[in-house]
This record gives C-alpha cells, sequence and structure tokens, in this order.
C-alpha cells in the first residue's frame, strides 16, 4: 500500500510489462478456447474488462469488512454474480455470439485473473485505483485475444468478423485456408509467437537457463 | 457399458487439456516436475469424482426448469437455473474447504504432500468447466457423471504428469531461445501434445 500511487502506473503496467497473459500467465483456458474467430474473441474481451473492473470496485469497497477466513468465497460469489448479469445480457443481446462462446463466459469465474488482480490489487486499495487497475488489465487481457484472434481467422478462414478479406483470385490461383489454424493447438503456438515477440523486445523479462 | 465407453472417451478424446483447454493455469504453473504435478493431478481428479454428482443432482432436483416439482404442483412452473453458476461454484469452494479439512485430519501425510494445492483448486477452470460441460450434456443418471468426472479427472491427471515429465528433461538438456525459455517453449511443447491428442478424435467408442 504505497501512499501514492501511480495511477498510470497502474493503468498502463498491465498492457504490456505486466500484462496478464504473457507475462503472470493467468486466464489462459478462456484465452485459447474462445480464439478462432475475431468476433468471439472481442466480445470475451468485452464481458472480462467489465467484470474485473466492477468486481475489483465492489472488492475494494467491502475489504475492510471481509473476514480473511472467508474471503475467498466471498470473492467468488460476488464474481459469480457479475458473471451471471453478464450472461443474461449477452443471452439476451447477443445469442449467437453467447452461443459459441458457451461454458466460457461460466468459466470467467474461475478465470485466474479475477482472483489474481482481487487478492493482489483490491484487498489492499482504494475503489479508484482498482477500477483502473481492473481495466488495465482487462485490457491487457484483451487486445492478446484480439492478437491471436485476428491471425487465427485469418489464416484459418480467410475472413475478418466474418466478412472475406482474402480475395477469390489468391484461391483460384492456388492459396489455400491453413485448416490448423482453427484448432485449438494452434492458438498455444500463436500466444507461444507473440511471448517470442514481446520478450525480444524486453529482454529484462526472459528467464534465466 | 456405455458408462465405460464415456470414461474411456474423456480420458482420450474429451481431454480436458487438450481437447478443452481447461485447468490451463495451473496446468502450465505447476508442472515444474513430475512428483507436485501428479499430486496436484490426483487433487483434481479427486475433486471432479466429488463434485460432478453432487452438481448434476443439484441441476436435476433443483435448478432445472421445472426441476422441483417434486415439492408439489406449484413449484412445476420454477426455472432457477440462471442462478446454477453462483451454486456450482459455491458447491465446488465448499467441498474444497471441507476435503481440505478431511485430509488434514486423517491424514497428515498426504496433507502435507496435497495441502498447497487444495485452495487452487476452488479455481481451477477443469471442475467448475466439468459441471458446465455437465448441465449441457443432459446425462441421464448420477453415475454416468461420476464416470465422466473420474475419467476427465484422469486426463487431466494424465496431461500435467506428461508435460512435467517432458519439461524436466527440455529443461536440462535442450538449448532453447532465450525469449522462449520456460513459459513460451511449454506452450509450444503443450500444443504439439495437443496435436498428437486429436490423432484421437477419429476414434468412435
Amino acid at each position: 500500500m504505497a501512499d501514492k500511487i501511480n495511477y498510470k502506473e497502474v493503468f498502463f503496467n498491465p498492457l504490456s510489462k505486466d500484462n496478464p497473459v504473457i507475462v503472470q500467465v493467468l486466464g489462459i483456458c478462456s484465452c485459447l478456447a474462445v480464439t478462432a474467430k475475431l468476433e468471439p474473441a472481442l466480445v470475451m474481451g468485452l464481458s472480462v474488462i467489465a467484470v474485473l473492473a466492477f468486481s475489483n470496485v465492489i472488492i475494494s469497497l467491502i475489504r475492510n469488512t471481509i473476514p480473511t477466513n472467508i474471503r475467498i468465497i466471498v470473492q467468488l460469489v460476488v464474481v459469480a454474480a457479475l458473471v451471471i448479469i453478464v450472461n443474461q445480457l449477452l443471452l439476451a443481446y447477443a445469442y449467437d455470439v453467447s452461443k459459441q462462446l458457451s461454458v466460457f463466459i461460466g468459466l470467467i469465474i474461475t478465470n485466474c485473473i479475477l482472483m489474481g488482480r482481487l487478492e493482489a490489487f483490491a484487498m489492499g486499495n482504494k475503489p479508484w485505483p482498482s477500477f483502473l487497475d481492473g481495466v488495465g488489465n482487462g485490457l491487457g487481457y484483451a487486445w492478446i485475444l484480439v492478437v491471436v484472434g485476428f491471425f487465427r481467422e485469418l489464416l484459418g478462414s480467410g475472413t475478418l468478423m466474418g466478412c472475406q478479406v482474402v480475395p477469390q483470385s489468391w484461391y483460384d490461383a492456388g492459396y489455400a485456408n491453413n485448416g490448423l489454424m482453427i484448432l485449438p493447438p494452434m492458438a498455444l503456438i500463436v500466444v507461444a509467437c507473440v511471448i517470442w515477440v514481446h520478450r525480444t523486445r524486453n529482454p529484462e523479462l526472459q528467464e534465466k537457463a | 457399458m456405455e458408462n465405460f465407453n464415456l470414461f474411456i472417451r474423456s480420458i482420450f478424446v474429451d481431454n480436458m487439456v487438450f481437447a478443452y483447454f481447461l485447468g490451463m493455469c495451473s496446468f502450465l504453473a505447476v508442472s515444474k516436475n513430475v512428483k507436485t504435478a501428479f499430486g496436484l493431478g490426483v487433487a483434481v481428479t479427486f475433486m471432479l469424482v466429488v463434485t460432478l454428482p453432487i452438481n448434476y443432482l443439484l441441476e436435476n432436483y433443483v435448478l432445472k426448469a421445472g426441476a422441483l416439482s417434486w415439492l408439489g404442483e406449484e413449484y412445476a412452473q420454477v426455472d432457477l437455473s440462471f442462478l446454477s453458476l453462483i451454486m456450482f461454484i459455491a458447491v465446488i469452494a465448499s467441498m474444497t474447504q471441507l476435503v481440505e479439512m478431511t485430509v488434514e485430519k486423517f491424514s497428515p501425510s498426504l496433507y502435507a504432500s496435497l495441502g498447497i494445492f487444495l485452495p487452487l483448486i476452488a479455481v481451477n477452470c477443469a471442475i467448475l468447466g466439468g459441471s458446465l460441460f455437465m448441465q449441457q450434456r443432459g446425462w441421464t443418471s448420477v453415475w454416468t457423471a461420476t464416470c465422466a468426472g473420474a475419467g476427465w479427472g484422469l486426463g487431466w491427471l494424465l496431461a500435467i504428469t506428461a508435460i512435467a515429465a517432458i519439461r524436466e528433461r527440455v529443461a536440462s538438456y535442450s538449448n532453447v531461445p532465450a525469449p522462449l525459455r520456460g513459459i513460451g517453449i511449454t506452450f509450444i511443447l503443450c500444443a504439439l501434445m495437443g496435436i498428437a491428442f486429436m490423432s484421437f478424435l477419429g476414434i468412435k467408442i
């Protein structure tokens, strides 16, 4: 609990230096499973930003009244309630996408980013910085999702957001979609490439042999 | 026989890690050596076997549309399915707590080796994922749910033990490019294992 919190750092660190996905390795499960197409990846990113920001604020507001022994259950209940709201909203306004995401909206509850941030930040900070921290980490998660979704959809189906982007003449000339990109294991390879690029540019993050 | 087939399918074809990518966080974090990986795998298997039947009964006798009809005619219309997420996670969190206390009381040696993993399991997505898949599949008996739970758990155990063994070798014998060391190469290993596991996909049991 620093006396003076640097709001800028709280917001921008999770985007690159302290990214939840590629540096802290949290929230991998959903990151891999929903990124076969760009659209569900975007929706998933937005849902996580919303849940993370609001659960951070709520936990931060009641942080002094939660008994330490049962804090995990309290946190899970708060997160679960928010996820139910998001789930119902998606069912009402974006039914197709919510069908594609299937169980993964429910699994936001057990997304380790949420528990990690609640434990590490919201339990010890005021609501406003907690909100910034939640939005920052959510964005850090979302941009990885969007990058992975972009490459997988482009190379795997030749489309973006469902629109054809690879011209028909290429197919006529013998270009073929890489069907492997649609399958889940390739998501791991794409994330590994993102980590590779990111750590090449930030050598201080590289692990010692 | 049906249930046995489902059990085998859940281990190989519907493998939690390689087919659904659930439980990846602890899968990547706790797979540095075989011994701890095996311990976590056992704990996850146990929790899946215990929570899946409980959540199955909850779903079918409390939460589903019309599930409360055993209480009387006037309850037949009640649909509590929007509460399922919060109920499932509450069951899982409290079972974790219970198991932790029981193990601590009756088998201190097991507790000493599993102790640190038990709290981690409450937020392992493989466990909640199992319950959510159960909700979608519409199984007809509680034994089916138990068999699937056991299969998913063993599949997870198999996956984490295998990757831990590979990581031990990679760490001591190979020269990985510096930016890929640690987590990067683990992702790629995982992808290769996933592709290997995809060869089970075509098999109909």
